[in-house]
């Protein structure tokens, strides 16, 4: 194989990184330093990795706002809330539709607002004199025109500097319509360090405002809600797809796929299946003390980690029913995704893969890697805490600082009426001990090679440097980073939005994905690109008026 | 023209002092434009003989895009103009942003323009240096010269050298100076000798002690200038006095702030004097 006599001389990763510090000035260079981590064994400790922390200024950053992961990530996928941004129209524009989260709509009651974009359009005038009233006429606007059953209001940047009180807006409209709740989320893009504290500011709203609402009981058996799932590129389909066949009934999805009355009945739910730890995790915590539904972490990226997490469920359930149909399902289910692998894998085997996506998928994409028998060299996150490299126990060591104290943390106490243990004290310690792990995620560390590197909020020029030294043969990021990396000759999978494809989780999703890798890594259309100055260095022009 | 604002802590005197200054310019011949720049629009009050004026971001937000320099200005005593910029209810919006919207939108309409033949124009301007549009009025060359009206108490003393900091801010970028410290006098011990150590720490001058007088007051309530309800008071004189000053000024410095430590020195050894 071509260019693999270069891997062979891959500098070592102290050497990387000290390549890469090189560049910054003294002050920069610590601080980054503490961000990028070489995964190796310590003496009787596991290296500590910084993360969660200001992006220094000037530094080219991966990273999206605090409006994005509130109004982007989290209330977005709900198709029948009518979202509407306080603010100049580009917030809510830039946020329309981008995410590709899809959802169904087919019901013959079901509405889907998805494909608006709702906004006051702020004006000057709006900002002198504020813009409550404004955002009144809205609500009022959208009421009339859709009669949703909820109305959900983004505060963008100049609505938390000029002080509109959206809450009480909300408060008065929602006493006003009588039959639509309305609520609002104090999430302006300049709130936090990342779009990680929209995720919280979105869950506290969600739990405050949403879920709850609905007592009445949901029929089907093995009730579970699927937390930090998304459906970007139809993956939540999959999921249910696979978890209807087991018998498994999923009440609420947070958020792919949602409506308002999954988030209303998810506190009917018999456990809580986190899927991204990092934007939901905050949820999982109050389900659990508020209604006394204990969660498990789940991974249904990758056949394999499909598998795996089925039989966490089914093991959780306990009864030989669901145990042996999930073992049906998948016996059915992962041989013509082994098959497929099997054919890709001589095509991808050896290969290496970097990712720098988001606060889970860059962990659990490593996964459909390492069934494709490919490496993952370097991996980061650009919005993740220290529990999600590291593993839920360092949350006690977890060093709080401004600016996550800036973001709410909402106090919940045990339900006086509604607060049922879903499994004794005995049964919750009878699991643990046959190997079920409750309120637990051990990181994305462990699961790395020693050696590789981990390095958290990648920046463009660190980006860059690294695909310059190791040369990997795919790299997974976001649209921001997509076309810096295909100019120099790599080709790249967007693992936000999936580019076009997907899904890529569950069984099918893993075939979409293996023939979709395969057919990155294998064409050579970037390595044969030559870009102008490459061919022709020196460029001459003359003035046109000349 | 020349393009003057004035700063100082709130309840200063700002707006008092202001409008009878450019009463005694105006007496002198001058042609002179007032652009109030505070959300309460009452700093053309005396000049006008009331709180008739209705303010430029009021206009604009009635009228829309389609707004005409007559519609917001308006001529006050011995035909100074008179312009408002207004601003929003208390606790609501962003007062500053409307500053910023209303001295572009004089611009763009051409209030500054030879053509209006103006001598002066002068920018009232709420308290503080707050923020960013409050200190519009010395960005961008909008105005010139600053004139800072103080007393000898020491918060007012320390908004004076706070304002400073903002000229400096401005002075380094634009073209902004220091005209000098107005003392608006409250009966405070040594209070002259006070403003002129000040002024003189700070790298300006003391361009005129206002003495305190009742007449202000008593001018006040009839909404007029001392100028104009008593041309013989003592106190009109001292407008006068004032307003020639500012005509006849040639000092305009980068000022240079003091630091609170010295500051409050300063306020210990003028104070102990007395005792």
């Amino acid at each position: 194989m071509p260019a693999k006599n270069s891997k062979l001389a891959r500098p070592t990763p102290a050497r990387l990184k000290e390549e890469i510090l090189k560049k910054y000035p003294p002050k920069v260079a610590r601080k980054r330093a503490k961000q990028i981590l070489i995964n190796e064994a310590l003496e009787n400790d596991t290296p500590e990795i910084t993360a969660n922390v200001r992006t220094i200024p000037g530094i080219i950053t991966m990273r999206g706002c605090t409006y994005a992961g509130c109004k982007g990530v989290i209330m977005g996928p709900t198709r029948d809330i009518v979202n509407i941004t306080h603010g100049p129209i580009g917030c809510g524009f830039y946020s329309w539709l981008t995410r590709r989260n899809q959802t169904d709509a087919s019901a013959p009651d079901a509405h889907n607002y998805m494909t608006y974009c709702f906004s006051t359009d702020m004006q000057d005038k709006d900002i002198i004199f504020g813009g409550e009233k404004k955002l009144e006429q809205a609500i009022q606007e959208a009421y009339d025109l859709f009669h949703p059953k909820g109305i959900a209001i983004f505060a963008t940047c100049p609505v938390g500097l000029i002080g509109d009180d959206i809450h009480a807006v909300a408060a008065k409209m929602k006493r006003k319509l009588g039959d639509c709740n309305v609520f609002a989320f104090s999430c302006e893009g300049y709130k936090g360090v990342s779009q990680s504290a929209g995720h919280h500011i979105a869950n506290n709203q969600v739990f405050r405002h949403l879920v709850g609402q609905n007592d009445e009981p949901k029929p089907g058996e093995y009730k579970i809600s699927l937390l930090g799932e998304y459906n970007i590129g139809g993956d939540g389909f999959e999921i249910d797809r696979i978890l209807k066949k087991c018998g498994i009934t999923n009440i609420a999805t947070f958020s792919g796929n949602s409506s308002y009355d999954q988030f209303a009945s998810a506190h009917t739910a018999d456990l809580n299946a986190v899927m991204c730890h990092r934007s939901i995790n905050y949820v999982a915590d109050m389900l659990e003390i508020k209604f006394g539904i204990p969660w498990v972490k789940v991974n249904f990226i990758g056949a394999e980690a499909t598998s795996k997490s089925l039989r966490k469920i089914a093991q959780y359930f306990g009864e030989r029913k669901l145990i042996d149909r999930v073992e049906e399902v998948i016996a059915e289910e992962l041989p013509p995704v082994k098959a497929v692998a099997e054919e890709v894998r001589p095509r991808t085997e050896g290969k290496t893969a970097m990712l720098f996506v988001g606060g889970s998928r860059a962990h659990h994409y490593q996964e459909l890697f390492k069934e494709l028998g490919m490496q993952t060299i370097s991996a980061g996150y650009e919005f993740a805490h220290r529990d999600d490299y590291e593993g839920r126990h360092v949350l006690p060591n977890l060093q709080v600082d401004a600016d996550s104290r800036n973001i709410e943390e909402i106090e919940v106490h045990p339900d006086e009426s509604r607060h049922n243990p879903r499994k004794s004290e005995a049964e919750m310690t009878e699991l643990t001990e046959a190997g079920l792990k409750f309120k637990e995620y051990d990181g994305m560390i462990p699961d790395m090679n020693p050696g590789a590197m981990v390095i958290d909020d990648l920046n463009q020029y660190e980006a860059e440097k690294m695909v310059e030294m190791l040369k990997p043969d795919i790299f997974c990021a976001g649209i921001k980073e997509k076309f810096s990396i295909q100019k120099l000759g790599i080709p790249m999978k967007q693992l936000h939005s999936y580019d076009s494809g997907g899904p890529y989780a569950g069984f099918r999703g893993a075939v979409n994905f293996y023939h979709e890798i395969d057919r990155l890594v294998n064409s050579r259309v970037w390595g044969y690109m030559k870009a102008p100055w490459q061919e022709n260095p020196e460029l001459s022009a003359t003035y046109v008026w000349e | 023209m020349r393009k003057i604002a004035i700063y100082g802590k709130g309840g200063i005197g700002k707006s008092t002092t202001t409008q009878n200054t450019v009463a005694g310019l105006a007496e002198m011949g001058k042609k002179i434009m007032v652009v109030g720049c505070d959300p309460k629009a009452d700093s053309t009050r005396l000049l006008l003989g009331g709180l008739a004026q209705k303010s430029v971001l009021d206009t604009l937000r009635e009228e829309g895009e389609d707004v005409e320099l007559e519609d917001i200005r308006r001529s006050g005593f011995m035909e100074t103009w008179c312009v408002e910029s207004g601003g929003p209810e208390p606790g609501v919006g962003c007062a500053g942003r409307g500053i910023i919207t209303s001295i572009n939108m004089l611009e763009s309409l051409g209030a500054y323009e030879e053509s209006e033949g103006l001598d002066y124009a002068f920018y009232d301007v709420l308290g503080d240096v707050v923020c960013g549009g409050f200190a519009m009025p010395i960005r961008d060359g909008k105005a010139q010269e600053i004139y800072i009206v103080c007393s000898g108490e020491m918060m007012a003393m320390y908004a004076a050298n706070n304002i400073c900091k903002g000229i400096r801010k401005y002075a380094e970028s634009g073209g902004v100076r220091l005209g000098g410290l107005i003392c608006n006098s409250r009966n405070v011990d040594n209070e002259s000798e006070m403003i002129q150590e000040l002024a003189k720490k700070i790298g300006t001058q003391m361009i005129y002690f206002v003495p305190r007088d009742n007449d202000v007051q008593r001018a006040e309530i009839n909404r007029q200038t001392v100028i104009e309800w008593n041309p013989e008071a003592p106190q009109a004189q001292h407008y006068r006095n004032l307003a020639k000053a500012i005509d006849e000024n040639q000092m305009f410095v980068i000022p240079n702030p003091l630091e609170i430590e010295e500051l409050e020195q300063l306020l210990l050894n003028y104070g102990l004097m007395a005792a």
